[in-house]
């Protein structure tokens, strides 16, 4: 094992199909158009002497070191900046370049500190780099000079001060705010890198460089502190810094890394692949990685840095049983954790039938550890009583895109966003909730491409540097459904109609019926904003802008799909999409933002209740019968239950057993207080986890779980790329969770033999015609590839719906608004709506474990001005937040970011108890829950409501670990 | 509704799935919403929603009812 070394080609890649040919130190080299010499000679293999250039940004040419001659050309032109052309005869060294090199060098070296042996970046240092690359072997001018090296400088000659007292007015002390990465002021060369990155890959534009010439420095904002600027921590200006001055805490404090392995972040659905980079065992850091097709070497604070939680202390390491939710847990072996749980299932199906258990695979575990407890359930339990966390979020995806495309998928890949024009974006907060995606969709944004939110909240991509949405729609929560038919009603009436698009690609009558539905007046705009709360004006001109301004590109996210009507949202995205003619081509397409890092590989592998591994419905003969010939064994050919029916049937006494992976649904799902009703009145919760989560309160078996850097695997994206999880360190609890998976399995009389996670992929293969052509040795090879996978598209497919719809003809259907049941009235008159915030993710279990709580310690309920106001409440204050299903108590914040009437809140503090208010209202079709809509009442408060006291005490006392006896002899 | 008591719970689904294929047109409710139930609703909530309607079904729309009806065959 080695570093996983990157090519750094100095200028990012030209995209241009126009090749040009120059020579290059007697070479010929040919290369796409716009490509500069620096990267064409660095395509050939040889590295031109640099330190403000770095491909992740364009050329800056300030730093000199790049020099070139070319012939028949005057002076010195940096290769950075200056582009390949047919015909050039280029020189990258000869004495005289390696003379002006050799002076710059010695320029920047002379206020550079020489620490170089006890300096982090000792190793890993562009500027040490290049020294030895020109030559450099003595520093004329000294270092007594002026500098920005030492605190104290010695005077100048003829100031009669004592040696090294005054101070030195342009030394600045170390930042080390952040709590990921410290700023040294004194080792910085001012090459930009850092505030190029933070502008043009991420797009935060929190970095500058203040002053002018020999007081240029860099500056988090108005020279604040990096966690006092808007900084977010994305680790792109640490990446891109060449020398020691921004540099990661957790290389000063371990050292640099000696080999590393390319893995996918197991954070959100954007899939980001990193190098994780070791020292043994010891992880040094997570460094994006380049080749990784959905983040393209950029990353955000969770999965950069957020990794800590693989070793805190709260981590559960040994498995746990016991008999009652009251008593303290015991640690046990993993043999009789395995025995304990099966008998107790097994007993629970010989008191209460066959379909009394069942489990929830986790959209956090990899796509073969989510196969084998599908598999387990449906062959070793016997029914179908399987679901997943996407039932609680993008489940009317599923049903939406697979009734109208045929596919319960995301039509593009994330490239795809550089070549939209109008981007639609709908109840999705990108900037927070998928960071990495939001900083290629800003950068697209930044040249040029139009943007549409449709959102209750004026999120940050409404506005933000050098980004302004288009058109803001600030619908009431709950109407949805009312505002795309309305877009429909003016494409339609307008004559904006994609009409050959349609006539080729989609059931023409069924296009009519539902044009014709649009069309009623009582579906315009004008008639809508009553209900909408939005401008028919600004409506009307969105809806142009989406059908006529070039490639029209929809991303969406759980504001869409957590509602009553989340299927008929998404069937009216899909309409539009086919009506305006976009898809089936790059820069255009319906595409869900997926919250969890495999929440599309759980959906793939099986993990709803009524289809098997790729979407395929239990009852169907044939495909069940496969496989049944390859496991061996009779399935159930009904549908199972899905998590809200679970939970109705164990309060009803028909569903006794529960198997959790990696997934804490108490937390998590609506109704706090049904919730635990329902697992309360379980005889046997198994909960499969790193810690002990709010859901483990009420389990009676704990298998300790492995993270993502203890596990080989699988994840799948967003955008449907499968991409490999590779295991750098061994288990801390001393299985992975498909070997935990397999020997519960056993322990329950049936038995799975796989010795490694390869040959569960190949079984999905064998039985999945979507990912028939997906194996280890494919991704090895190739780094990913998107499902569909098979014999027709060797390498995936990036673009689906390319020649027609996958379910044939695309399917227009009607989408009529129905009112939410969760209505205001005088008793709730405020809408409460839930979201995320960039430094956490989902329930927070992992983030609030590491140090991402210094940007968001506790949950806050916004509020507007005006609410505040009528209500009493200041910024800050302790208020009593109220629905039909309960109350909790938060801290408010004041902000016009909602609109009057709105309230909002986020979720990933189990304290604030959010879900103690969320209600059981749900989606029509898959029973996903209506989180984004509740109507509440708030009121000034002292502090935490009973039931939250209540609830710590019983977390608290259910947390309890036995203190193992003297082992007898 | 925030009262998860069998068998309200399963008639407001029920319902609610009616009002979505009563607004694709006539002819397609009652099939639609019986292929709904059969495809997603497991046999228990099935088998609960039937006797509710034996019991005289109230609380069900009237394509709902047809649906369940057209569910035992």
């Amino acid at each position: 094992m080695s570093l996983v070394h990157e090519i750094d080609y100095g200028t990012p890649r030209a995209k241009s199909a126009t090749m040009v040919t120059l020579t290059i130190d007697g070479h010929s080299v040919t290369v796409p158009e716009g490509t500069s010499i620096m990267r064409a000679a660095m395509e050939m293999g040889t590295q031109i002497p640099k330190l403000c250039a770095t491909d992740m940004v364009d050329a800056f040419g300030s730093c000199r070191l790049c020099l070139v001659e070319i012939e028949g050309r005057a002076g010195t032109p940096a290769s950075c900046t200056t582009p390949a052309m047919n015909g050039l005869v280029v020189h990258t060294q000869n004495q005289r370049l390696q003379t002006i090199r050799k002076g710059v060098m010695e320029l920047y070296i002379s206020d550079h500190p020489l620490d170089c042996l006890t300096c982090a970046a000792n190793g890993d240092c562009e500027l040490q780099d290049m020294a030895g690359a020109v030559g450099l072997r003595d520093v004329r001018y000294g270092y007594e000079g002026e500098n920005h090296v030492f605190a104290k400088t010695k005077p100048s000659p003829g100031h009669d001060h004592s040696p090294h007292d005054c101070e030195n007015d342009h030394w600045m002390a170390k930042d080390e705010s952040n709590p990921y990465f410290t700023y040294d002021p004194s080792k910085c060369i001012v090459c930009s890198r850092c505030v190029r990155a933070c502008e043009e890959v991420q797009g935060t534009f929190a970095l500058t460089i203040s002053g002018r010439g020999f007081e240029s420095r860099v500056s988090p904002g108005m020279s604040e502190s990096f966690l006092g600027s808007e900084c977010v921590s994305c680790g792109a200006c640490v990446q891109a810094c060449p020398t020691a001055t921004l540099t990661e805490k957790s290389v000063i404090a371990i050292g640099q890394p000696e080999h590393s392995a390319v893995t996918t972040c197991a954070y959100c659905g954007v899939g980001c692949t990193f190098k994780a980079e070791m020292r043994g065992e010891e992880l040094v850091r997570m460094v994006p990685y380049k080749d990784g097709k959905a983040n393209r070497g950029h990353s955000c604070v969770k999965g950069r840095f957020a990794w800590g939680y693989a070793n805190h202390k709260e981590r559960i390491l040994n498995p746990m049983i016991r008999e009652r939710i009251t008593d303290p847990w015991q640690e046990v072996s993993w043999d009789e954790a395995f025995n304990f749980a099966a008998t107790k299932f097994r007993g629970i199906q010989a008191k209460h039938g066959r379909d009394a258990i069942g489990g929830i695979t986790s959209s956090r575990c990899t796509n073969e550890e989510v196969f084998v407890v599908q598999k387990l359930i449906r062959a070793g339990f016997g029914n179908n009583n399987v679901d997943t966390c996407a039932r609680v979020c993008h489940s009317p995806t599923g049903y939406g895109l697979s009734s109208t495309f045929g596919t319960s998928a995301g039509t593009q890949d994330f490239d795809s966003v550089e070549q939209a024009d109008v981007v639609m974006i709908i109840g999705a907060n990108p900037t927070d909730g998928h960071p990495v995606f939001a900083s290629r969709l800003k950068k697209r944004l930044r040249a040029g491409a139009k943007l549409i939110v449709v959102d209750p909240r004026r999120t940050d991509i409404v506005r933000s540097a050098h980004v302004e949405a288009q058109h803001h729609l600030p619908l009431l929560p709950g109407t949805n459904v009312a505002v795309l038919t309305a877009m429909a009603h003016v494409i339609v009436t307008e004559g904006l109609v994609d009409e050959a698009f349609v006539r080729e690609r989609c059931d023409w009558s069924e296009f009519e019926d539902w044009a014709a539905f649009v069309a009623q007046p009582k579906h315009s705009p004008e008639a809508t904003g009553i209900m909408t709360g939005v401008d028919p004006k600004e409506l009307r001109a969105a809806a142009r802008l989406f059908a006529t301004g070039g490639n029209g590109a929809i991303y969406y996210g759980l504001g869409v799909t957590e509602h009553s009507q989340g299927s008929t949202t998404v069937i009216a995205i899909a309409n539009l999409a086919m009506a305006t003619g976009n898809i089936g081509r790059p820069g255009v397409g319906v595409n869900p933002l997926r919250g969890q890092n495999n929440v599309q590989g759980s959906c793939d592998m099986g993990s709803f209740p009524h289809e098997l591994p790729g979407y395929r419905h239990i009852a169907g003969d044939a495909v069940r019968e496969q496989f049944e010939a390859m496991w061996n064994v009779k399935l159930n050919a009904e549908p199972g239950l899905r998590i809200p029916n679970m939970f109705d049937a164990a309060v009803e006494g028909t569903f006794m057993g529960l198997y959790v992976q990696g997934e804490d649904i108490l937390q998590s799902d609506p109704n706090t207080k049904h919730v635990v009703a329902a697992l309360s009145a379980m005889e046997c919760v198994i909960v499969h986890d790193l810690f002990l989560n709010e859901t483990a309160n009420y389990a009676h078996v704990f298998f300790p779980g492995s993270t993502f850097l203890e596990k080989n695997g699988t994840f799948t994206n967003a955008e449907r790329r499968i991409q490999r999880v590779r295991k750098v360190m061994s288990p801390k609890n001393g299985l992975e969770d498909w070997e935990v998976t397999l020997g519960f399995a056993k322990a329950l009389g049936y038995e799975m033999t796989y010795s490694h996670p390869s040959e569960i992929m190949d079984e999905i293969a064998a039985l999945t015609p979507t990912f028939a052509g997906v194996s280890f040795a494919l991704l090895d090879e190739v780094g990913s590839v998107q499902w569909p996978c098979n014999e027709k598209a060797p390498l995936g497919t990036p673009v689906m719906h390319i020649d027609g719809f996958v379910r044939g003809k695309g399917k227009f259907m009607i989408t009529e608004y129905v009112a939410t049941d969760e209505r205001t009235g005088p008793r709730f008159p405020l809408l409460l709506t839930t979201g995320r915030i960039l430094s956490q993710y989902n329930v927070g279990a992992q983030t609030r474990r590491t140090e991402n709580i210094v940007w968001h310690e506790e949950d806050r309920l916004e509020m507007h001005p005006h609410d505040a106001e009528m209500r009493g409440v200041r910024d800050g204050d302790w208020c009593r937040l109220q629905s039909r299903a309960g109350e909790t108590t938060l801290r408010a914040r004041i902000t016009e970011r909602v609109a009057p009437g709105v309230v909002y809140t986020t979720f990933h503090h189990p304290t604030t108890q959010a879900n103690v208010i969320t209600t059981e209202f749900s989606d029509w079709a898959t029973n996903c829950p209506e989180y984004k809509v509740t109507a509440v009442q708030i009121s000034p408060s002292n502090g935490p409501s009973e039931w939250q006291r209540d609830y710590d005490e019983q977390a608290r006392q259910s947390r309890r670990i036995a203190i193992p006896a003297e082992a007898a002899e | 509704m925030t009262q998860a008591t069998s068998p309200d719970r399963l008639i407001y689904m029920a319902n609610q799935i009616g009002t979505f294929f009563r607004s694709q047109g006539a002819d397609k409710a009652v099939p639609g919403i019986t292929e709904h139930i059969r495809k997603f609703w497991d046999p228990r909530m099935r088998k609960a929603i039937t006797a509710h309607l034996d019991a005289g079904g109230e609380g069900l729309d009237p394509p709902v009812r047809e649906a369940i009806a057209a569910l035992k065959g």
